[in-house]
């Protein structure tokens, strides 16, 4: 397989030679040349912008989508009321206002946002959007029966009263949810059961993109989606293609943002990963749309080829992979025992398990740095001393009452050979301290529901040590930290992805942060929640995740946005469209 | 011979019947066995931060809570009557055969299935055509002029083609034909025939010639033994005593017998390919039925994994009933009682 | 199709059939098998021939090289013939006629029965279609034509209701039933020339008589010549005008059918009648197979091939053991190959082998 690899590489490679640079010049293309800066700027329109996804979308209704690269795309077809600026670097990170005219007007005690939206929107038939129609979207999207795939932050954060679906709603208007008030069609108000300083993070969501209660069919509005966006759907073949075209109803008097280039977008669905690839070097793609990189063996063969390398990017993710340590598994019950491990690890070997210096950063703490307010604590030699500090993480042993160190076991997900590496390097470089590991791999399908992430299991099964990874939804300390450091979201059913940290004052410091609406002192505690679960040693950060994109010449406009950790795909043109 | 095919219908329907069950057992009692409960299961519907709430909700929507026996028999009810489902703002009948409505997409199974068999089955026939003829032919003039250079070579290249990967072989061809040559279309093109026959076979050609390749090889080996063989027999000192060309002997009378038991395997090839060519496909980025198991399977996605394996099941059983109807047209020894 | 005109070889014998110093040799991995070395006979119209002699004796050879069937396999290397010597059919000379050329002869001026009729007829197809097949190969005649000649020529031998079994199968048919097809697959084109291989072995006994006598029968109807290869020589007896006794790959005895039977010369023929199992000798006398087996064709014995089995080699003092010996004139139509004179095979004949073979042996 090794060898079948090399081969294919070495073959393709002297194709992709000659036939790069087929639709565009390239000229003045660098590593990293998408990455804080705009590459190939024009404002030059039409083309077909040719999207491809190896995988599925999990929908592409705005109520039912949960990927980020969905989110990015979405606002092609749909506008939500405000959403991250295109903007590279850490401005993408962001928000501005879009279907909103200004952001989000909190109440004193951050339970009510008020938002005003544009005039003169209108949905792709011609008909006038209000904010009736934002509100019957929210509405929609709780309806978790109808629409699993999407989040949950409206369900969980408005004041429901017992509210669940439109579709239940024995109000003719359906529009029963006391939670959203539209005083006139200009004007909505979200009330929420507790308070939420963040709240203009949940009006970026897809679920606030307008849906016309006349057109809404349900499960089937996926098929067509009204557009309010610059694109329509041209035709949709669920789970094969779609093809957006322009939509002639969209103002851009009143889209300050989107610039549109393209004519025509077409993107086909369930493409072999291996082959976008190719087809994507040959000049015959634009984007892979799932935004997550290159396959492994592309990988190679790019960073090995400066011809390849200089249209490449390495994209800064909101992923950090990490490890947890398990204070339920005695001796890690001891915070010096849970100390030597920080210590002993080997970040080369856990930076390489990921691909080396492009597969990610060493992370030293749990915050992303391109999440906002994050500030970098480096309390155990991560940076200093990346192969390990042995000497440091002996005296912690002493002091844990452990001199010769310990044995415990170490979880990961069998299905993913990175976090087997991982998992082997940890063996070793703790092996060098006496803390002997024994690898326990789980299915990655259940690795939540049934193993790590059930307490009862990992405490049972004496799991001091679990690989596992987080993103953020979007880049906030919230949107990062809640679901892996707030004891309180952990469920003795499982299916948890806190697996380790339950330590009071943190919780306490996320309450008030949700409290906090001004942003600098927002952040700033989230940095210091940060820190405190480093302090704890409950978590060991490994890396923090780049993926290489790659940056075909065919393309116009290419940069990285923090806010998704991809190329934004509001912006793109397509170079020569004379095609 | 009409009450054979009778019997043998009736057959394939409880194989499939066993087909069905299984595929649910596995399915339900697996995870169960590693201790999972029915909202375990239904998280895997629900969303990422699905509350505990939700999930419930999802397991009974999906009829996780019923017990199995219950569950299958209103999946095998759904099949033969139809069945009644909510898209949220109003009820849809799903008419028979109803395999469901996908736990991910929540879009019914069965035209799914109607809208990608045409994709397989182009690619099973065309392929099936190209390397029944390529490797029958070959086959054949390798056993005539066995020991000579072609025969050699031919061997050698049935040899490699066994052995390599359609995924490497698959990717390799688009590479070189379609992305740097141009002649052929990218990966994932698809054209239904009833469009336009010519995009039809260009979009497939590759495919085709890939897939083909594969099984060609082995057609030819085996064609080659088979044709060894029979050219040895009496008979064909027979027709060459009445004085035949040697053409008509090799392939009136030589292959005819030789091609026997490669109509038999080409039978079941076929067959087993209609039920998903799923290397060929993921590799060409089609939309057939490999594709739509293989993603069934990574997502567990019952309804499409319990569609797909009956629909692939069933072409199998049918392939084995026309294989055996031809073995009794084609040997007038057998006869089927 | 009619067959185009063969200007006459100046050097062709007069006589039908003419075999002249016959060699076929197969290349193998084991080395040359001569399986036919030096084979000269001749066999007029409207005569039979017996070829006889045990496996290996070069009979068959002998017979598919008449029929060209070695050259069909020469392309390949291993196991391809070397065809020298002369085969005179009809003035041509069938050694060195071109493939087509003898392929255009075979089937329709000579034609083969074989021995095993279930393996020799194609299993998937009807018996009328094969007999169809072979007359159309050589007569530009519609198919319907063909079928009722079919027809006709399966009622001519024998089957009953011809016009019904026409459509079966071979293995419809019983193993008589099947031979007889076979003939009339090989009559179908009025051969000239008509070789049976062992037309009976594989049949039961009763059915065997049959079809003896259906082929003396069509022997008169069509005035061919007719060659019948059999290791039984109570074959040969019923239906040989001459016969010929093989012994690795030459010939060892030629002579009229009652010479060979009343008045044998070579002490390989004395062998063969001797291990002739009848019924008017005393049991313990029957069978008497000659000693040892027959040699191999790779490393043929020198001298005379038979001297290893012979009881009488001595008596040529040493000829035997170093002199191939030819083929010598003996009687009116007569020939052996024995380097015993005339005085030693008289005494030997009359003292040990005629009391032997019973009645027949007091001539």
């Amino acid at each position: 397989m090794i060898a079948t690899d090399a081969t294919l590489a070495l073959v393709l490679g002297a194709c992709g030679g000659t036939t790069t640079g087929g639709r565009g010049t390239g000229t003045g293309a660098t590593y990293n040349a998408g990455v804080g800066q705009v590459y190939n700027p024009s404002t030059t329109k039409g083309g077909t912008l040719r999207f491809a996804n190896a995988g599925d979308w999990d929908s592409l209704d705005p109520a039912d989508t949960y990927y980020a690269y969905s989110w990015n795309f979405i606002r092609l077809y749909g506008r939500q009321l405000v959403m991250f600026a295109p903007e590279p670097g850490a401005a993408g990170a962001k928000l501005v206002p879009d279907l909103a005219e200004t952001l989000g007007v909190p109440s004193n005690d951050s339970k009510t946002w008020t938002y005003k939206i544009r005039k003169g929107m209108r949905f792709e038939d011609g008909s006038t959007v209000t904010s009736k129609d934002v509100k019957y979207a929210v509405e929609r999207s709780l309806d978790k029966q109808t629409f699993p795939n999407g989040p949950t932050y409206f369900n969980d954060f408005l004041d429901l009263r017992g509210y669940t679906s439109p579709y239940q709603d024995p109000t003719p208007d359906k529009l029963g949810l006391k939670a959203i008030e539209t005083p006139d069609d200009s004007t909505i108000v979200f009330h929420l059961a507790k308070p939420f300083s963040g709240f203009d993070y949940f009006a970026q969501l897809p679920a606030t993109i307008p849906v016309p209660r006349a057109k809404d069919t349900g499960t089937k509005y996926k098929q067509h989606v009204v557009s309010t966006g610059p694109y329509k759907f041209e035709s949709n073949e669920l789970g094969k293609k779609f093809t957006l075209v322009r939509n002639d109803q969209w103002n851009p008097a009143t889209d300050p943002i989107r610039t549109a280039l393209p004519d025509r977008i077409e993107v086909t669905i369930g493409a072999n990963a291996d082959d976008i690839d190719n087809r994507l070097i040959s000049g015959n793609l634009d984007v892979d749309v799932a935004g997550t990189g290159v396959q492994p063996a592309t990988q190679g063969r790019i960073l090995s080829d400066p011809n390849l390398k200089k249209n490449a990017d390495a994209a800064a993710t909101t992923r950090l992979w990490y490890t947890s340590i398990n204070p339920d598994v005695a001796p890690l019950d001891n915070i010096h025992c849970r100390k030597a491990v920080e210590y002993a690890a080997d970040h080369t070997a856990y930076q390489r398990a990921y691909g080396g210096p492009a597969g990610g950063d060493i992370a030293t703490n749990l915050l992303p740095p391109l999440i906002p307010g994050a500030k970098q604590v480096d309390l155990y030699n991560f940076g200093s001393k990346p192969g390990g500090d042995a000497d440091s993480a002996r005296q912690e042993l002493q002091q844990c009452g452990q001199p010769s160190g310990f044995a415990t076991n170490m979880s990961y997900r069998a299905e993913r050979p990175k976090e087997k590496a991982t998992a082997e390097a940890m063996q070793q470089a703790l092996a060098k301290v006496g803390i002997r590991l024994t690898l326990k791999p789980f299915p990655q399908g259940d690795y939540f529901k049934l193993y790590a992430g059930k307490p009862d299991f990992a405490k049972n099964n004496k799991l001091g040590l679990m690989t596992t990874g987080w993103s953020a939804d979007w880049p906030d300390g919230f949107g990062f930290l809640q679901q892996i450091v707030d004891s309180r979201v952990i469920r003795a059913s499982g299916g948890n992805t806190n697996l380790s940290v339950k330590i009071p004052e943190v919780d306490h410091l996320i309450d008030q942060a949700l409290l906090t609406t001004d942003t600098n002192a927002r952040e700033q505690i989230w940095a210091q929640i940060d820190k405190r679960v480093m302090e704890e040693a409950v978590a060991l950060p490994g890396v923090w995740a780049k993926t290489l994109l790659y940056r075909p010449p065919t393309l116009t406009n290419v940069f990285v946005t923090n806010g998704f950790g991809m190329y934004d795909y509001l912006t793109l043109g397509v170079q020569n469209v004379q095609k | 011979m009409t009450a054979y095919i009778i019997r043998r219908l009736i057959a394939a329907v409880l194989l499939l019947l066993v087909v069905s069950v299984a595929t649910f057992a596995i399915f339900f009692l697996v995870p169960r066995l590693a201790g999972a409960s029915a909202e375990d299961l239904a998280s895997r519907y629900t969303g990422k931060t699905a509350n505990a709430e939700q999930v419930r909700v999802m397991a009974e929507k999906l009829g996780f809570t019923d017990p199995l026996p219950v569950q299958y028999g209103r999946f095998a009810k759904g099949l033969v009557l139809g069945a009644d489902y909510s898209t949220g703002p109003t009820t849809e009948h799903c008419p028979a055969p109803c395999f469901g409505y996908s736990f991910i997409t929540q879009n019914p199974v069965w035209p799914d299935l109607l809208d990608r068999m045409p994709v397989t089955l182009s690619l099973a026939a065309g392929a099936g055509v190209l390397w029944l003829v390529g490797g029958v032919a070959t086959g054949v003039l390798s056993a005539v002029r066995k020991g000579s250079v072609f025969d050699r070579a031919a061997m050698g290249v049935a040899l490699a083609g066994v052995s390599l990967p359609i995924f490497f072989t698959g990717l390799l061809a688009l590479s070189l034909f379609s992305y740097k040559l141009g002649w052929t279309e990218p990966g994932g093109s698809y054209t239904p025939l009833t469009e336009s026959p010519l995009a039809w076979a260009r979009a497939l050609l590759l495919p085709w010639v890939t897939l083909a390749l594969l099984y060609a090889a082995g057609y030819a080996r085996l064609t080659r033994a088979g044709m060894l063989e029979t050219m040895n027999e009496d008979y064909i000192r027979t027709a060459r005593a009445k004085g035949l060309p040697e053409r008509t002997v090799v392939l009136k009378h030589g292959l005819r017998a030789a091609l026997t038991p490669i109509i038999t395997i080409f039978g079941l090839d076929v067959g087993l390919l209609i039920g998903g060519a799923v290397l060929t496909e993921s590799t060409f980025s089609l939309p057939g039925l490999g594709k739509y198991a293989i993603d069934a399977i990574t997502n567990n996605d019952l309804p499409k994994v319990l569609g797909v394996t009956l629909v692939a099941a069933f072409f199998v059983v049918i392939a084995n009933l026309v294989v055996d109807i031809l073995y009794a047209v084609v040997d007038p020894r057998v006869r089927l009682s | 199709m009619s067959l185009p005109v063969v200007v006459s070889d100046p050097n062709a014998p007069e006589v039908f059939l003419a075999v002249e110093d016959l060699r076929v040799h197969f290349l193998t991995d084991d080395g040359l098998v001569r399986s036919v070395d030096g084979l000269s006979f001749q066999l007029d119209r409207g005569r039979t021939l017996g070829i006889v002699g045990e496996s290996g004796s070069g009979k068959s050879v002998t017979s598919m090289s008449i029929m060209g069937l070695h050259r069909v396999v020469e392309s390949s290397r291993a196991g391809s013939a070397r065809i020298q010597g002369h085969i005179w059919l009809d003035g041509e000379d069938l050694v060195a006629a071109s493939p087509e050329r003898v392929r255009r002869l075979r089937g329709k001026k000579m034609a083969m029965i074989f021995q095993d009729p279930l393996s020799a007829m194609h299993p998937y197809y009807t018996v009328g279609d094969q007999i169809i097949e072979a007359y159309r190969i050589h007569n530009d005649v519609s198919r319907k034509v063909a079928r009722k000649h079919a027809v006709d020529l399966l009622g001519r031998v024998g089957i009953p209701r011809p016009a019904a079994r026409v459509d079966d199968y071979p293995h419809q048919f019983s193993g008589g039933m099947r031979q007889r097809a076979m003939i009339a697959m090989a009559l179908s084109c009025d051969p000239e020339l008509l070789i049976a291989d062992e037309p009976t072995t594989a049949l039961d006994v009763t059915v065997q008589a049959q079809i003896l006598d259906l082929i003396r029968d069509l022997r008169a109807e069509f005035n061919s010549a007719v060659i019948i290869i059999t290791h039984d020589l109570g074959v040969v007896a019923e239906l040989a005008d001459d016969i010929l006794v093989m012994y690795a790959g030459r010939a060892a005895e030629h002579g009229a059918a009652e010479h060979i039977f009343r008045a044998p010369q070579h002490p390989y023929t004395w062998g063969l009648l001797g291990s002739m199992p009848r019924l008017d000798r005393a049991r313990a006398e029957r069978l008497r197979p000659i000693r040892g087996t027959p040699p191999s064709l790779i490393n043929v014995p020198s001298g005379c091939p038979f001297h290893p089995r012979c009881d009488y080699a001595e008596l040529t003092g040493g000829d035997s053991l170093t002199d191939v010996p030819g083929m010598r004139e003996i009687g009116p139509g007569h020939q052996i190959a024995c380097h015993l004179d005339a005085e030693q095979r008289l005494r030997i004949w009359r003292r040990d082998i005629a009391p032997k073979l019973s009645s027949e042996g007091t001539a």
